[in-house]
């Protein structure tokens, strides 16, 4: 063998093994990304929301603004306080509700409610929001963020399950939209 | 000493890195460097050293979950034997490495490090610089407290904003839905493993580089920068006026970098570890959160931008201005070096710097906040009261318990998001003051539907007492104008 052939033979063996590492890598990369992006993978079929209950909606006064909380519906046994979301829910009356995220359209600081003046206000950059959740003043591009909401058995039920941001905003207000041509 | 130095040649007889070293220690530099200028770098890699030493303790006790981590914070404070020491230099360690690796960076852009042939050492450096960025917000992160939930909050609000992938990006961030166990998972992972992996990568190829392409000289104005013929010059210098960099630059480095982990220390010590402050439970809504130091210049200004603005400026400020650090090199990579000769990059910084500080100063005391607790905590002052009808005290019951004082201080306490009202009277007229309650605008909500018509005229007839003595209350030019004209007799309205 002439020492060309040789030189030709042991490229062609590094090309292969260079073949075989990126074969290999692109499929120990799949399950690698499928991994990576799994937080992007909805917990249900409906998505990463599930209805779950505020409680009897008679101990809501009519005509108050109460603050209310929940476990979320999809919790890791670590998650600790952090699952445990609170919201707005304003009976208007009768079993007409209207459920407010505590997040602040503006960047998602905790909104709080003054009955005395009727208003929301966020400690962040002012934001301030009338009791019906409409924008009143400040940063904030709209009103807060609401969630679907009926009641069922006595039981005040909310649509929940993910972080309210501008982001999610068109799917609730897409579902708020059918929610009302609805009913 | 003796085993010593035979301890040495053993190794190296093995390893074989003696040259080397030798030869990066010993390497000649300009004697223009050996100045105290040029020490900023150096003291952000020691101080980065400290950082890597500390947070590897921390994390020996720390625990990254959702449930734990918080709780193993008030252990390491209060438990565990000097557990607040070790939190606390890590904590003022990070606040000098940002503020050093900034100084580092003005420096020798006003030295015109960043021109040829030292374009990719720049660069690099920007990278150093967000991933110093970077590990101040994933730590301030791991500190899981109420300022953490929130901070998080506000991260995911923005990438929310993001158009079509905001969603999928904010579950990205958050690992989830919503801010969790696995968010607190995800972001230690990336202080902890990936951008400490990225960043002492980084260092190592930036510090390579300024020993294969040489420290920066001194700028000299007039001594222009070509590249046919920089290199030359340099090698020239270096050749001509050369000095080894140790032990004649690398004192000085070693002076400051040592004052400045006595500085992180007598911080420390005096002023303890930062946080971490209420519990991370979102039903906790009685919190007011702010963000660190180094991001106050940003909460600052996502309070002055217009609502149309905020998207667009959120989004694609960040991409040109970290476009503009790295193209900087090749816009700018020749010519004049010296500060001196250079009046827009001087402009730049001082633009930048008075910008920084004025946001910075503003989210110190943040008038942009209502002060959610003024209403009921600050008791309108006693000479606003005195000798006033009962109809204007109502007005100042009505003042204090609509919550008006959350954003207009009176006496000096109080909201400072809207105007102060101390004398208020003297240019606004009744029938403005009613419109402005009633209708709101200008930063102000509409009171109309939260108030009675009884209510507004007693709010309306407080507030009009509201003027410093021997000033007068503010009159509608029209009806003054028409009163003189038609004279009439006095006491008539």
């Amino acid at each position: 063998m002439s020492e060309q052939t040789e030189l030709s033979r042991r490229s062609l063996l590094m090309k292969l093994g260079i073949l075989f590492n990126v074969v290999v890598a692109s499929l120990v990369a799949i399950p690698i990304v499928g991994y990576l992006f799994s937080s992007l993978r909805r917990n249900n079929a409906e998505g990463s929301e599930a209805w779950i209950s505020l409680g009897p909606f008679t101990q809501f006064p009519v005509g108050q603004t109460r603050l209310a909380a929940y476990r979320n519906p999809f919790v890791r046994p670590w998650d600790g306080t952090t699952a445990d979301i609170p919201c707005w829910v304003r009976r208007i009356e009768g079993e007409q509700f209207q459920v407010f995220a505590v997040n602040c359209a503006h960047l998602g600081c905790p909104v709080r409610w003054f009955s005395q003046s009727g208003l929301f206000m966020c400690p962040c950059h002012g934001g301030v929001y009338y009791a019906d959740g409409s924008r009143a003043s400040g940063p904030p591009e709209r009103g807060l963020f609401q969630y679907r909401h009926k009641v069922e058995g006595g039981q005040l039920m909310i649509k929940a399950g993910q972080l309210p941001t501008l982001a999610t905003h068109a799917q609730l207000f897409a579902h708020q939209g059918r929610t009302s041509c609805a009913g | 000493m003796r085993w010593l130095t035979k301890l040495i040649e053993w190794l190296d007889q093995r390893l074989q890195i003696g040259g080397a070293i030798r030869a990066s220690a010993f390497h000649r530099v300009p004697r223009s460097t050996a100045t105290w200028w040029y020490v900023f770098g150096s003291g952000a890699l020691v101080i980065l050293v400290l950082q890597v030493v500390t947070g590897i303790l921390l994390a020996m006790v720390y625990v990254p979950s959702g449930a734990q981590a918080w709780n193993s914070l008030q252990v390491l404070n209060h438990d565990l034997t000097l557990g607040w020491f070790l939190r606390a230099l890590h904590g003022w360690g990070s606040n000098f490495m940002l503020a050093l690796v900034l100084i580092h960076m003005v420096q020798v852009f006003l030295f015109g490090a960043h021109k040829y042939p030292r374009e990719l050492n720049w660069i690099a450096g920007v990278f150093l610089l967000l991933m110093t960025l970077g590990m101040a917000f994933t730590g301030q992160v791991l500190r899981f407290d109420q300022d953490a939930y929130w901070g998080l909050g506000i991260g995911a609000s923005i990438t929310a904003r993001v158009p079509f992938l905001g969603g999928p990006l904010v579950h990205l961030l958050l690992g989830g839905p919503i801010i969790a166990g696995e968010t607190l998972s995800r972001f230690f992972a990336l202080h902890v493993f990936v951008i400490p992996g990225l960043l002492i990568s980084f260092v190592g190829l930036h510090l390579l580089l300024v020993l294969k392409v040489g420290i920066n000289e001194w700028p000299v104005p007039g001594r222009l920068v070509r590249r046919e013929t920089y290199l030359k010059q340099y090698e020239e210098q270096v050749r001509k006026d050369g000095v080894p960099f140790v032990p004649y630059a690398i004192w000085k480095d070693m002076m400051f970098a040592a004052a400045m982990i006595l500085a992180v220390a007598v911080c420390a010590a005096v002023s303890g570890p930062f946080g971490p402050s209420g519990q991370p439970d979102p039903t906790i809504i009685q919190t007011a959160p702010r963000p660190d130091f180094f991001f106050a210049w940003l909460y600052a200004l996502l309070s002055f931008l217009p609502p149309q603005m905020e998207t667009p400026v959120l989004l694609i400020a960040p991409v040109i201005g970290i476009g503009v650090l790295l193209l900087l090199p090749f816009l700018a990579g020749e010519g004049e070096k010296s500060w001196r000769r250079r009046p827009i990059a001087v402009l730049t910084v001082l633009v930048l710097a008075v910008s920084l500080g004025t946001l910075t100063h503003l989210a110190s005391y943040a008038p942009w906040s209502p002060v959610m607790n003024a209403w009921s905590g600050s008791p309108l002052p006693t000479q606003y009261l005195k000798g006033r009808s009962p109809l204007e005290r109502q007005g100042a019951l009505v003042f204090q318990d609509k919550q008006c004082r959350n954003c207009h201080a009176l006496g000096g306490a109080g909201g400072l998001r809207g105007p102060a009202l101390d004398s208020v009277a003297t240019h606004l007229t009744e029938d403005q003051m009613i419109r402005q309650v009633l209708q709101g605008g200008g930063n102000m909500p509409a009171y109309g539907k939260n108030l009675k018509p009884a209510e507004v005229t007693a709010l309306v007839s407080f507030l009009e007492t509201l003027r410093p003595a021997g000033q007068v209350p503010a009159r509608d030019a029209s009806q003054s104008q028409m009163s003189t004209a038609e004279r009439p007799a006095p006491g008539q309205p």
